[in-house]
């Protein structure tokens, strides 16, 4: 049985357990809405101003939704020790740990399926014509925030404060990801919308460079 | 059917200054039934864990042999699909059923006719008819039963128990106590640690003591483990 | 000991030499007169920063392969120094910033990188305090000491990327162009000089951590051989 059967198990696992609940998902698209809301408060942007700012609004309130839902990522597996467990199974750490991202990123992804077209009927921000580019940026931008976020999530479960701890850990090395996604973003708010292809290479690098790293250095992130 | 034997040569684990094991050595030969004594923080956790590779020694080698093929080493998902453990917590999903918990683990072992060997697991420790109930709403003995059911359906050979009784009823004793002497008669290797009296205790056939990360007393492999358990009987719970 | 005594001897000298220099022998710039002088520690804190971090992530990753701790210290000590030297970067900038242009900071990539590599070390040191187990916070910390010096080249040519595209005046472009001999002379003095600081430095914070755990493990030796039976609640009125 190979590390992607496996993977898929458990994937299949992660999703039984959200989808019974829901919890967190609902919470996350409660708290990103929130924040899209507050920014209308904080600056009341005018039409011009919105299409200016919000790309950046989008990818803040993602960063921030999402480092609040990372969390329970590892720290669930921590309620009765099932760790212990899913580490004695004759399976490879790295099956855990993609299992983790690509539940993450399937999360996310449904957080963002909600928000984008709220965030374009709350600030008239017309999508047509660029639908399936900022697909390809969202989805880009989501794999670096879940494969970074999922291994801080390992690294943060085992400290204190780690509600607190994840932000802090996550955030500052995503600043390249949000700089790109906003641009990329960006670029396709315009009234002549092309997507930047630069921005979208620097995303898909930093997907890579994180993605091998945390295959890599995934025994250590799975150990004990 | 093949067996598993454990050695462990100069284990010593320490967290931070914290020496939980000193220079443990010690060989268990496959089939053997080994109680492990000790008051709490002798480190009877520490060596359990070790041995189930959820934790690596500091110092020392634990070395693992199949009675088919003696000098062959075993790979390690070799080893790891013929060791079971349960411990201080029971390692299941709150928020899955009892069938679903067995299910994704007998996946994870690679098992064949899942549905039916979780089915039958679930018949035989008497959680037949709450299989699709969610584990948060079983008892403390419900658990621990499911706790060690999903460690045997992989059909370890070598079995390693942290206070397995903990939470069990009396119908739970019972069933363990019929359970574990089906596994000795098997040839299945079983290291028990316990520090309460345990109807099990009867079914050893070694005991050994722990004490402040060493092995204080051993009654040997071809000794009589029942002057160590009587000790045990007599010290105050 | 003589080493050590001769290597601190040479620092200390140097770097007096090297303040010496800075400010009396480097020539009066023509613009920013006296306050330029601060470029002459400015510029090798952040070559001490760099160096500094490099050590780290070399470290961070022969501790991930041995587990030895040393290079867990040669890790912490590293980003200690590392972090200090960025901040002394930061501090100064805005010092020479504002009497020269007006402004305390500009968001220019180097800065910004800069900024960012500070937060990322100070939330590495943060990781360590929060976690207890030793062993733990060396790997967890050597992990996310990896992560966190793979990002800073993306951190840099994100940056860059992004100030082509958003031009701000750029300010800091001129301090190594079209240099008068004598300034290169004493800005390689100063280089030297406070890189001699900074190794003295982090050899001596290594040999306190190295010290802080030796302490750790004989105390903890000390407090178990020591251990006698307990009389709580024994105490007759």
């Amino acid at each position: 049985m190979s590390t992607a059967r496996f993977a898929a198990i458990l994937l299949a696992k992660e999703l039984r357990l959200e989808f019974r609940t829901r919890e967190l998902l609902s919470a996350t698209i409660v708290f990103a809405l929130v924040i899209v809301v507050l920014f209308s408060f904080a600056f009341d942007p005018t039409a011009a101003e919105s299409r200016r700012y919000g790309p950046g609004l989008l990818w803040i309130s993602f960063l921030f939704a999402g480092s609040l839902m990372l969390n329970p990522s590892f720290a669930r597996e921590r309620l009765n020790d099932t760790m212990d467990a899913l580490r004695m199974a004759p399976i490879s750490p790295f099956a855990i740990l993609s299992a983790k991202m690509f539940a993450n990123f399937i999360f996310m992804s449904l957080v963002e399926v909600v928000l984008v077209p709220v965030f374009s009927v709350l600030y008239n921000v017309s999508l047509s014509g660029v639908v399936a580019q900022l697909i390809l940026v969202l989805v880009l931008g989501t794999i670096g925030l879940t494969v970074t976020g999922t291994v801080f999530s390992a690294i943060s479960s085992h400290a204190r404060l780690r509600e607190l701890l994840l932000p802090l850990l996550l955030l500052p090395i995503l600043t390249p990801l949000l700089i790109a996604a906003v641009e990329a973003t960006a670029s396709l708010f315009v009234e002549q919308p092309e997507l930047d292809r630069t921005w979208v290479a620097l995303l898909a690098g930093f997907d890579i460079v994180f993605l091998t790293a945390s295959w890599l250095l995934c025994d250590y992130l799975i150990e004990e | 059917m093949s067996s598993l034997g454990i050695s462990f040569a100069g284990i010593e684990k320490r967290f931070g200054s914290f020496f939980a094991l000193r220079g443990i050595s010690l060989q268990i030969h496959s089939g053997e039934f080994v109680a492990l004594l000790g008051p709490n923080g002798a480190g009877k956790t520490t060596l359990l864990r070790i041995a189930a590779l959820l934790a690596a020694p500091t110092r020392g080698k634990v070395q693992y042999t199949n009675t088919e093929h003696p000098s062959q080493p075993l790979d390690p998902s070799e080893t790891k699909r013929q060791l079971g453990m349960v411990g201080h917590s029971t390692s299941l999903y709150d928020e899955l059923t009892a069938t679903e918990n067995l299910t994704l683990f007998a996946q994870l072992y690679g098992l064949d006719d899942v549905s039916v060997r979780v089915a039958n697991a679930l018949e035989t420790c008497g959680l037949g008819s709450r299989a699709g109930s969610l584990v948060r709403t079983f008892s403390r003995g419900m658990r621990q039963r499911l706790a060690i059911a999903r460690a045997l359906l992989h059909a370890p050979r070598l079995l390693l128990l942290d206070e397995p009784a903990a939470g069990l009823d009396r119908q739970g004793l019972a069933w363990f106590s019929a359970t574990l002497e089906n596994l000795r008669e098997d040839g299945c290797t079983v290291i028990m640690s316990t520090h309460a009296r345990n109807e099990s205790l009867e079914l050893a056939s070694r005991a050994i003591v722990l004490a402040a990360g060493t092995v204080q007393d051993d009654s040997g492999p071809q000794g009589d483990p029942r002057r160590l358990l009587a000790a045990l009987r007599r010290t105050p719970e | 000991m003589k080493v050590r005594y001769a290597s601190t001897i040479l620092v200390a000298g140097l770097i007096f030499f090297a303040g010496y220099a800075a400010l009396f022998i480097a020539p009066d710039e023509r613009t920013m007169h006296v306050i330029q002088r601060i470029f002459y520690f400015h510029v090798p804190s952040w070559a001490a920063m760099f160096t500094a971090l490099s050590v780290a992530f070399i470290a961070n990753i022969a501790y991930l392969a041995t587990h030895k701790s040393k290079w867990d210290s040669w890790g912490v000590s590293a980003v200690e120094v590392g972090v200090v030297c960025c901040t002394i970067g930061l501090a100064t900038g805005p010092l020479w910033a504002k009497p020269v242009w007006g402004i305390w900071w500009t968001w220019d990539a180097r800065l910004t990188t800069t900024f960012i590599l500070w937060l990322l070390y100070i939330a590495y040191l943060l990781l360590r305090g929060l976690l207890d187990d030793p062993e733990k916070k060396a790997t967890l910390s050597a992990v996310f000491g990896i992560f966190a010096f793979l990002d800073a080249p993306l951190v840099y040519v994100s940056n860059r990327l992004w100030r082509t595209q958003h031009p701000q005046p750029v300010i800091l472009g001129g301090s190594g162009s079209g240099l008068d001999p004598v300034i290169g002379k004493v800005l390689l003095l100063c280089v030297i000089a406070v890189m001699g600081v900074m190794i003295l430095v982090l050899i001596g914070r290594y040999r306190l951590e190295q010290l802080r755990q030796e302490f750790e493990e004989l105390r903890m030796e000390y407090e178990t051989l020591n251990l006698e039976p307990s009389s709580i609640g024994k105490e007759r009125p």
